[in-house]
């Protein structure tokens, strides 16, 4: 391998670790969302995001015989896996943490360590049932192969990657189109309309808002409705990233999309898609690491593995808390005493 | 649950005394008579019954809730001592001397016990989030895992091979930086503390712990090299007698790590420090799944060895245990030692300076900090305390396993430890080691004992075979045991705490575990003889 092959590569590369730092962002826009209304880290998030990933599977795995359009079944996935996520997350809300609202910190958290566990056995049960515990993503066809194809008609970037030899398959564009699309809408939703408006006055001051004649638990419903549907969104795109998924494994991601959320600074929306985007380019460069070493000869590069994405995650993390200890875009918030 | 429980009557003293009394007949009788197997065969369907894995769970937990009473209920000191001591020492071992198994999980509960004991300090005393405890557990099992087994001889045996330029003079040189640097890091110290530091001091005292570090290095792997010739007598792992010394090496190593981790990470507060002890917790496991040469990675060290200590196993052999079970026995009362310190240590400190500045810290880290405590300093020894009883604990998990590997130190076995601090009452000591003990006896006992009992029962599908849904029972028993009694099982209450502990009797409910607590009839198990208790207290963990 010379540099003329490692250039792409390189460039494959950052480009996959973006993809599965938009995977990860818009499953730390989840966490981000809730923890900013309540300050709880709502470790049933990582299960709620696996639901969806499960509800992508069964929608995909139902319309396999469907003479529809692909698009049109990732929609309707991606739909479902949202309203389900999405009704799950209230669900979780206002059973485990409502009747929590007045108790110290660490108890609701207990309680999302409880929901998560009921709810991955739950997972594995039902899918259990049917004899499948590994759930292949079989995507419509067309979604698999590489984005530009040598028949295809690309578009002119698509093409200029195909000459210099980059391939991107066309889930991974699927992944970045839906994060983006998202995103937008999450935007819109929070940041130009009175609902969000509503939800940014209760994450602000629960009582005040209360007020000023706003309806803080159906606020806080609301805000785990867009969290529960924006993990059943990651949850179709991590089924579609990666190809399978099972009712464990929502925990490896969760726990790095967790940390994403705080390493932009947890609560605000910016930060845990910045914080995404950083570690999923991090994770895939680190991966990229033994190959890097092969090509170089260094044998301690080759030794990288897999394993040690978490660690540079983590390391990450600790070296950006310790310059910044409330995350990349966090703001400092001033003691009161 | 959270009826205010019947204030016992001042004459029912001595009532109650024949009550515990009978109670810990009865039970010891249930247990030593369910657990011999040839005494079983011939009472037949009676037997037939007791072997059943839910009724023998049962009497499990019925038995050691005798612990829990003997420190709850009224009764005369004496009574409470017999029934205690009685439990631990006696009765128990008599147990698992015709069920091994019993030994097993006396061990495995206390550990449990001893790990919440300290990450009661972290978080229910210091009130310091830390999700990546079991990584401390880890520390202290590697330390001694390392050296007990053959893998020290191996690590030597590859120094041998790849020496590098390493020789005498190295370590010379090792031992010379190591200790230039350490003094001038004393040094700056010193200067910093007399006059305000500037960017140079600062420089050169990070520059000098970089050295430190580099010395440290080259010293350890000038001293293997130098020592690879002996890798093929230790193939067995270094003498057992060391075990005594690893003992104190695990608590020190642990407590370092507690420190290391700590110092960069205690200036966040709450869901960040939660994280990042997470996240170190993390490391440290990945640490040992990829670094081969010193963990074997995920195949795991085995065999790990004990302490021989002759005598003990001549005493053993005299009291009729077989020659298998003279380790177990043996760990089984050095981990019954070491809580009894751990709680010693634990009382101590609840109500020493340094307790009561944990607590300000929790209840309010700015007002603690005009009173003058030192923050930082003080965070740190709640760190190291804790780890440091994960430690000891990790190296005797080690030695009763034989075997390690970083499947012991997930994620999950932290939120486990958390979970039984929690559920046991935050804050309180008896409540952590109730918590410890339902937790464990959930974990090990009845959920694997339903599981086996309706493993062939035709109506209950294998997919939602207990055994199989230990996640799910035990998520529905936190999130239940939160909705319902948040404050914990026992809630502290120091006052109560304080008058109780020159009972000795926190010593006696270290096993005090009511694993009938767990299943749903909470509270008023140990209601009629439970000490008056005012409902509206706040509990030292609830703020």
């Amino acid at each position: 391998m010379d540099l003329a092959t490692l250039l792409p590569f390189l460039v494959e590369v950052i480009v996959g670790g973006l993809v599965l730092g938009f995977v990860y962002a818009i499953i730390a826009l989840g966490y981000t969302m809730v923890y900013g209304v309540l300050q709880l880290i709502n470790f049933a998030h990582s299960e709620v995001f696996v639901t969806g990933a499960v509800v992508g599977f069964e929608v995909f795995r139902v319309l396999a015989g469907v003479e529809i359009n692909g698009y049109l079944k990732l929609i309707i996935a991606l739909i479902s896996a949202m309203l389900v996520s999405g009704l799950l997350n209230v669900l979780i809300e206002r059973l485990a943490y409502r009747p929590l609202r007045s108790a110290p910190k660490l108890v609701p958290l207990i309680t999302a360590i409880g929901v998560s566990l009921i709810l991955q056995d739950v997972l594995r049960i039902i899918e259990g049932f049917q004899g499948r515990f590994d759930l292949t993503y079989t995507l419509p066809a067309g979604f698999s192969g590489p984005f530009c194809g040598a028949e295809s008609s690309c578009a002119s970037v698509g093409t200029f990657l195909n000459s210099i030899g980059v391939r991107i398959k066309v889930t991974d564009v699927i992944v970045i189109v839906v994060s983006l699309v998202s995103l937008a809408a999450l935007n819109y939703l929070v940041n130009r309309t009175r609902m969000g408006k509503a939800i940014r006055a209760t994450a602000q001051d629960r009582v005040t808002a209360g007020l000023m004649g706003i309806d803080g638990n159906r606020m806080i419903s609301l805000t785990f409705l867009i969290g529960g549907a924006l993990g059943g969104i990651s949850g179709v795109l991590f089924g579609m990233k990666f190809g399978t998924i099972n009712a464990y494994s929502g925990f490896d991601p969760g726990i790095i999309a967790f940390t994403a959320a705080v390493l932009g600074g947890i609560g605000s929306i910016p930060g845990a898609v910045l914080g995404g985007l950083t570690l999923g380019v991090i994770q895939s460069l680190i991966g990229a690491m033994s190959v890097l070493g092969s090509v170089t000869g260094i044998a301690n590069l080759e030794a990288i593995d897999a394993s040690y994405q978490r660690i540079g995650a983590f390391l990450v993390l600790v070296l950006i808390l310790i310059f910044k200890p409330t995350g990349l875009l966090g703001k400092s918030n001033v003691e009161k005493v | 649950m959270t009826a205010a429980p019947r204030r016992p009557a001042r004459a029912s003293r001595a009532e109650q005394s024949v009550l515990l009394l009978l109670f810990f007949l009865v039970t010891s009788a249930g247990l030593l008579v369910s657990h011999n197997g040839d005494l079983l065969n011939q009472l037949g369907s009676v037997g037939a019954a007791l072997k059943n894995p839910i009724v023998e769970a049962l009497l499990v937990s019925l038995f050691l809730a005798n612990i829990l009473f003997a420190y709850l209920w009224r009764a005369h000191p004496a009574v409470k001592a017999v029934v205690g001591a009685g439990s631990l020492l006696l009765v128990l071992p008599l147990a698992g001397r015709a069920d091994t198994s019993l030994l097993d999980l006396s061990i495995q509960v206390m550990i449990f016990a001893a790990l919440a004991l300290g990450l009661n300090i972290v978080v229910g005393l210091a009130g310091l989030l830390d999700l990546g405890y079991i990584a401390f557990f880890a520390v202290g099992a590697y330390t001694w895992s390392i050296f007990g087994s053959p893998r020290f001889s191996e690590i030597l045996s590859y120094f041998g091979e790849n020496p590098g330029a390493t020789n005498a003079s190295t370590l010379a040189l090792g031992l010379f930086l190591t200790v230039i640097t350490a003094a001038s890091m004393v040094y700056l110290n010193r200067l910093t503390k007399r006059t305000a530091a500037t960017a140079a001091t600062t420089w050169s005292f990070r520059l000098a712990s970089l050295g430190l570090v580099a010395g440290i290095i080259l010293t350890a792997r000038a001293i293997l090299v130098l020592m690879s010739g002996q890798a093929d007598s230790l193939a067995g792992g270094i003498n057992p007698a060391f075990f005594w010394l690893f003992l104190a090496l695990a608590i020190f190593t642990a407590a370092v790590v507690g420190v290391l981790i700590g110092l960069p990470v205690l200036r966040l507060k709450g869901d960040y420090l939660a994280i990042i002890t997470l996240g170190l917790g993390e490391v440290i496991r990945v640490l040992a799944l990829n670094l081969d040469l010193y963990s074997a990675g995920s195949q795991g060290i085995t065999p790990v060895g004990s302490a021989s200590v002759p005598w003990f196993n001549a005493l053993a052999g005299a009291l009729g245990f077989e020659e298998a079970q003279y380790n177990l026995l043996f760990l089984y009362l050095l981990v019954l030692a070491v809580i009894a310190v751990i709680m010693m240590v634990n009382v101590r400190l609840d109500k020493s300076r340094i307790g009561r500045a944990w607590i300000a810290i929790r209840d309010d880290e700015v007002a603690a900090q005009a009173m003058g405590v030192p923050l930082l300093q003080t965070k740190l020894i709640a760190f190291a305390t804790g780890a440091s009883f994960a430690g000891v604990m990790g190296m005797i998990f080690a030695a009763k396993q034989t075997f390690i590997s970083p499947e012991s130190f997930v994620l999950n076995e932290s939120i486990m430890v958390l979970a039984m601090v929690i559920l046991g009452g935050m804050g309180s000591l008896p409540g952590v080691v109730l918590g410890a003990a339902v937790v464990a006896l959930l974990r090990f006992r009845v959920l694997p004992g339903l599981g086996e009992a309706t493993a062939n029962v035709d109506w209950i599908p294998q997919q939602v075979n207990p055994a199989q849904l230990q996640k799910l029972i035990f998520g529905a028993i936190l999130v239940a045991m939160m909705l319902v009694r948040p404050e914990g099982l026992l809630p502290s209450r120091r006052r109560q705490l304080e008058l109780h502990h020159d009972d000795n009797q926190e010593d006696d409910s270290v096993d005090g575990n009511a694993g009938a607590l767990g299943r749903g009839n909470q509270g008023d198990v140990y209601s009629p003889g439970l000490a008056p208790a005012n409902e509206n207290d706040r509990s030292g963990g609830a703020k």
